[in-house]
C-alpha cells in the first residue's frame, strides 16, 4: 500500500472519531478541543491533496482564530447544557433509525457506481509551482465577482453585529478626550462672591 | 479576465447601489437624530436612480452576460429588479412612520434593507451557482438582522433566531444539491449545466437527488409547505416595518432564483421538478388557506395567506412553459404590490404604543375612516381574487398556464382553495363595514404614507386597465 493511502486512512479515522467526540462529549471544553483536532486532521487531508495554502488557511483561521474565540465563549458563558440533553436516550432509537435510512439512501445514490473514476476523469494535473499564486490568480480574475460579493457579505455581518449589539448607555463614566480639550473656562470655573464675614463671628 | 471595462456596463446598477449603500452607511454615522430624514430620502433616491440605470440598458428581448457568465442580464431579471426597487421604495415610505413611532428609526434599517436589495439583484442576475448562492446569502443575512432589529422585544429575538437557524439549514441543503450538480456536470455555470444535463449522460437517480435538494432550498425561500414553519412566526415576531419588507421584495427574488435554477439550469429535468413543485403547491394552497381561517392576528393571517399565494406562484412555475413562467412572474409582481398595501394599512392605523395587528382592531373602520376602509376593501378583495381587481387576473393567468400544461387536478384544487381563502379576506371586510367600532381610530399617519397608501390601494383597481400591457411585458421577457 502506498504511503498516501495509509496516511489517508489513518487521518480519516482520527477525523471521524474526533468529529464524533465533538457531539458526544459532555464537557464543552473537551468538545471544542476535539473540534480543533477535527480541523487539524482535515487540513492534513488537504495537504495530502497538495492544497497547501488551503490547509494552512484552515489551521490559521479555524484553529487559530475561530476556535480560540469559541473557547473564550464556552469559558465565559457558563451554559448549562444538561437541559439540552434531556430526552437524548429517548430520541436516540428514532434518530438512529432515520440516520441509518438516510445514510443508506445517500450511499445508494452517491456511491461509486455514479461518481466513480470510471465515470468521471480524474481532475487535471495539480498546478505547477506555488499553490498560493495559482489560487490568488483564480480569485482575482475568474472568480473576482463572487469574491467581491463575499466581501459585501462580510460587511453586512459587521453592520448587523454592530446594529444588534451596540447601544449607547446612559451614565457611563467614560472619558471623551475631545470634550475634555474643548472645555472652556466658563464650564469648569465658577466664581463665587464670598461676602465679607462679620467680624463678631470671627472674633468669637 | 477583465479585458474591457465596457463589458461591465450591464453591472452598473448593482455597482451604483453598492456605492450608495456605503455612502448611506457613512452618512448615518454623522447625521444626528433630528435629521435622520435625510437617510430616508437618500435611500429612496438610491432606489430611484438604480431603477433609472436599469432602465437605461433595459434588457427585454436581449441577454447580456458579464464576468464570464457569472452575471446575466435579461428581460426577466430586469423586470423583476424594477419591481424589487419599486416595492422597497413603497416599504421605506410606510416603514418610516412605524419606525419613528416605535423609536427604531435608525440608518441600519435602511442600510440592511438596501443590502438585501443588492443581494436580490445579484440573485436575480446570477448566471452561476456561486453567484446565486452568494446573492441568496447576502439577502438572507440582511433579513435575519432586520428581524432582530428591535432588540428589546423577546418575540422578535425568538423569531430572528428561528429564521436564522432554519435559513442556515435550508442554505446548507441547497448548497449540498449544488455541489452534487457540480459533481455531475463539472460546471457551476447555469447554461453549461443545462447543456450537460441535456446530453443525458448523467445517471438519472443522481440528478434527481440533486434536484430534490435544490427544490427544497427554493421551497424554503418561498415559504412553501412543508418548509413554511418559519413564515408565521417571523411575520408575527418581526417589527411590522420589517415584516412589510420581507413579505414583498424577497418573493420577487425567490421567483428569480427559481427561474435561474429550475427554468434555466435544470430545464432538461422539468418532469422531475414539476412533480415536486406540484406537491409543494398543493400543500401550500391547502395548509395556507385553512390555517389562515383560524387566525385572529392580521399579521399571522397575512403570513398564512402568503403561503397560499406562494402555492399559486409555484403553480405557474411548474407549468414549465413560457406562458407559465410569465404568469408566475406577473403573479409575484402583483402580489408584492398587494401585500405592501395590506401591511401599509396596519402601519397607517398604528401609532406609538399601539399596533393595529388584530383583526378586531379594524372593527367599524368604515364609520370613522371610510376612505381607509375602502382602500383596505380593495386590497383584501384583490388578495382574495375578486374579478374587477388585479388579483383576479393574476390567478386567472396562472390557472390557464397550469391547465395548458396538463395540471387540471391541481388547478381545481387551487380554485377550491381560493374560494376557501375568500372567506378570511371577506371577514376583514365584514369587520370593517358591519361591526360597531369599539374604540376611536386615531390616525397619525403623515401625509406621505396616506398618499402612497392611496396610490397603492387604488393600484389594485387601475392595474386591471394595464393588465394587458403588463402581461405582454412579462411574456416578452421570456422570448
Amino acid at each position: 500500500m502506498p504511503i498516501e493511502t495509509i496516511l489517508f486512512f489513518a487521518l480519516s479515522t482520527v477525523l471521524v472519531i474526533a468529529a464524533g467526540a465533538v457531539v458526544t462529549l459532555r464537557n464543552p471544553v473537551h468538545a471544542a478541543m476535539c473540534l480543533v483536532l477535527t480541523f487539524f486532521t482535515s487540513s492534513m487531508l488537504w495537504v495530502l491533496l497538495r492544497a497547501e495554502f488551503l490547509a494552512i488557511a484552515l489551521v490559521l483561521v479555524y484553529v487559530g482564530a475561530v476556535m480560540v474565540l469559541f473557547l473564550f465563549v464556552v469559558m465565559m458563558l457558563d451554559i448549562n447544557t444538561t437541559p439540552l440533553r434531556e430526552g437524548f436516550a429517548r430520541y436516540l432509537p428514532v434518530g438512529l433509525l432515520i440516520a441509518a435510512i438516510m445514510a443508506a439512501q445517500m450511499i445508494a445514490v452517491l456511491g461509486t457506481q455514479h461518481f466513480g473514476f470510471d465515470r468521471y476523469a480524474a481532475p487535471a494535473a495539480v498546478v505547477e509551482g506555488s499553490n498560493t499564486e495559482a489560487l490568488g490568480r483564480l480569485l482575482y480574475t475568474q472568480y473576482v465577482y463572487p469574491f467581491e460579493i463575499a466581501a459585501v457579505i462580510l460587511l453586512v455581518a459587521i453592520v448587523a453585529a454592530i446594529a444588534l449589539t451596540h447601544r449607547r448607555r446612559e451614565g457611563v463614566k467614560t472619558q471623551d478626550p475631545g470634550k475634555q480639550t474643548m472645555v472652556t473656562k466658563a464650564e469648569r470655573l465658577r466664581v463665587v462672591k464670598v461676602g465679607s464675614e462679620s467680624k463678631e463671628g470671627r472674633g468669637a | 479576465m477583465i479585458e474591457n471595462w465596457s463589458s461591465l456596463i450591464p453591472l452598473l446598477p448593482e455597482v451604483f447601489l453598492l456605492g450608495m449603500i456605503c455612502v448611506i452607511l457613512i452618512a448615518g454615522l454623522y447625521i444626528d437624530e433630528k435629521r435622520r430624514g435625510i437617510i430616508h430620502f437618500l435611500a429612496i433616491l438610491t432606489l430611484a436612480l438604480t431603477a433609472v440605470l436599469t432602465l437605461r440598458h433595459f434588457a427585454v428581448g436581449q441577454r447580456y452576460t458579464a464576468l464570464g457568465g457569472m452575471f446575466v442580464r435579461d428581460g426577466v431579471g430586469d423586470i423583476l429588479k424594477l419591481f424589487v426597487y419599486l416595492s422597497t421604495a413603497i416599504v421605506f415610505v410606510y416603514a418610516k412612520h412605524w419606525l419613528r413611532a416605535n423609536k427604531l428609526f435608525s440608518p441600519e434599517f435602511y442600510v440592511l434593507a438596501l443590502f438585501a436589495v443588492l443581494g436580490m439583484c445579484i440573485l436575480i442576475s446570477g448566471g452561476n451557482l456561486l453567484t446565486i448562492y452568494l446573492g441568496l446569502e447576502l439577502m438572507a443575512l440582511s433579513s435575519y438582522a432586520m428581524v432582530a432589529l428591535n432588540r428589546d422585544s423577546p418575540v422578535a429575538a425568538e423569531s430572528a433566531m428561528k429564521y436564522f437557524v432554519l435559513g442556515a439549514l435550508a442554505s446548507g441543503l441547497l448548497l449540498y444539491g449544488m455541489s452534487i450538480l457540480y459533481g455531475l456536470t463539472g460546471s457551476l455555470d447555469i447554461t453549461l449545466i443545462a447543456k450537460a444535463l441535456e446530453s443525458g449522460r448523467q445517471p438519472e437517480v443522481a440528478v434527481a437527488f440533486a434536484v430534490v435538494f435544490v427544490v427544497v432550498g427554493i421551497g424554503f425561500k418561498f415559504g412553501a409547505v412543508p418548509f413554511h414553519m418559519w413564515v408565521p412566526d417571523v411575520y408575527h415576531g418581526a417589527p411590522t416595518a420589517v415584516t412589510l419588507f420581507l413579505a414583498s421584495a424577497p418573493k420577487l427574488a425567490a421567483v428569480g432564483m427559481a427561474f435561474r435554477l429550475l427554468a434555466e439550469g435544470l430545464e432538461p429535468m422539468v418532469k422531475d421538478w414539476a412533480q415536486m413543485l406540484g406537491f409543494l403547491a398543493m400543500m401550500s394552497l391547502v395548509v395556507g388557506n385553512l390555517a389562515a381561517i383560524a387566525q385572529t392576528n392580521l399579521k399571522r393571517m397575512l403570513a398564512y395567506s402568503t403561503i397560499s399565494h406562494v402555492g399559486f406562484i409555484l403553480l405557474g412555475i411548474l407549468a414549465g412553459s413560457e406562458q407559465g413562467y410569465a404568469a408566475a412572474m406577473f403573479y409575484a409582481i402583483t402580489y408584492a404590490l398587494m401585500t405592501t398595501a395590506a401591511f401599509g394599512m396596519i402601519i397607517a392605523l398604528s401609532h406609538s404604543g399601539f399596533e393595529a395587528e388584530r383583526i378586531e382592531d379594524f372593527k367599524g373602520l368604515n364609520q370613522r375612516q371610510p376612505w381607509l376602509a375602502f382602500l383596505m376593501l380593495l386590497v383584501m378583495a384583490s388578495l382574495g381574487g375578486f374579478p374587477p381587481l388585479v388579483g383576479f387576473f393574476s390567478k386567472l393567468y396562472v390557472l390557464q398556464a397550469a391547465i395548458n400544461a396538463g395540471w387540471l387536478w391541481l388547478a381545481i384544487v387551487a380554485v377550491v382553495m381560493a374560494v376557501v381563502g375568500a372567506y378570511y379576506y371577506l371577514r376583514v371586510i365584514k369587520v370593517m363595514y358591519f361591526d360597531e367600532p369599539d374604540r376611536e381610530h386615531q390616525i397619525q399617519a403623515p401625509g406621505d404614507v396616506r398618499v402612497v397608501l392611496a396610490a397603492n390601494g387604488l393600484l389594485q383597481l387601475f392595474l386591471t386597465l394595464f393588465v394587458g400591457s403588463l402581461t405582454a411585458l412579462c411574456v416578452a421577457a421570456w422570448q
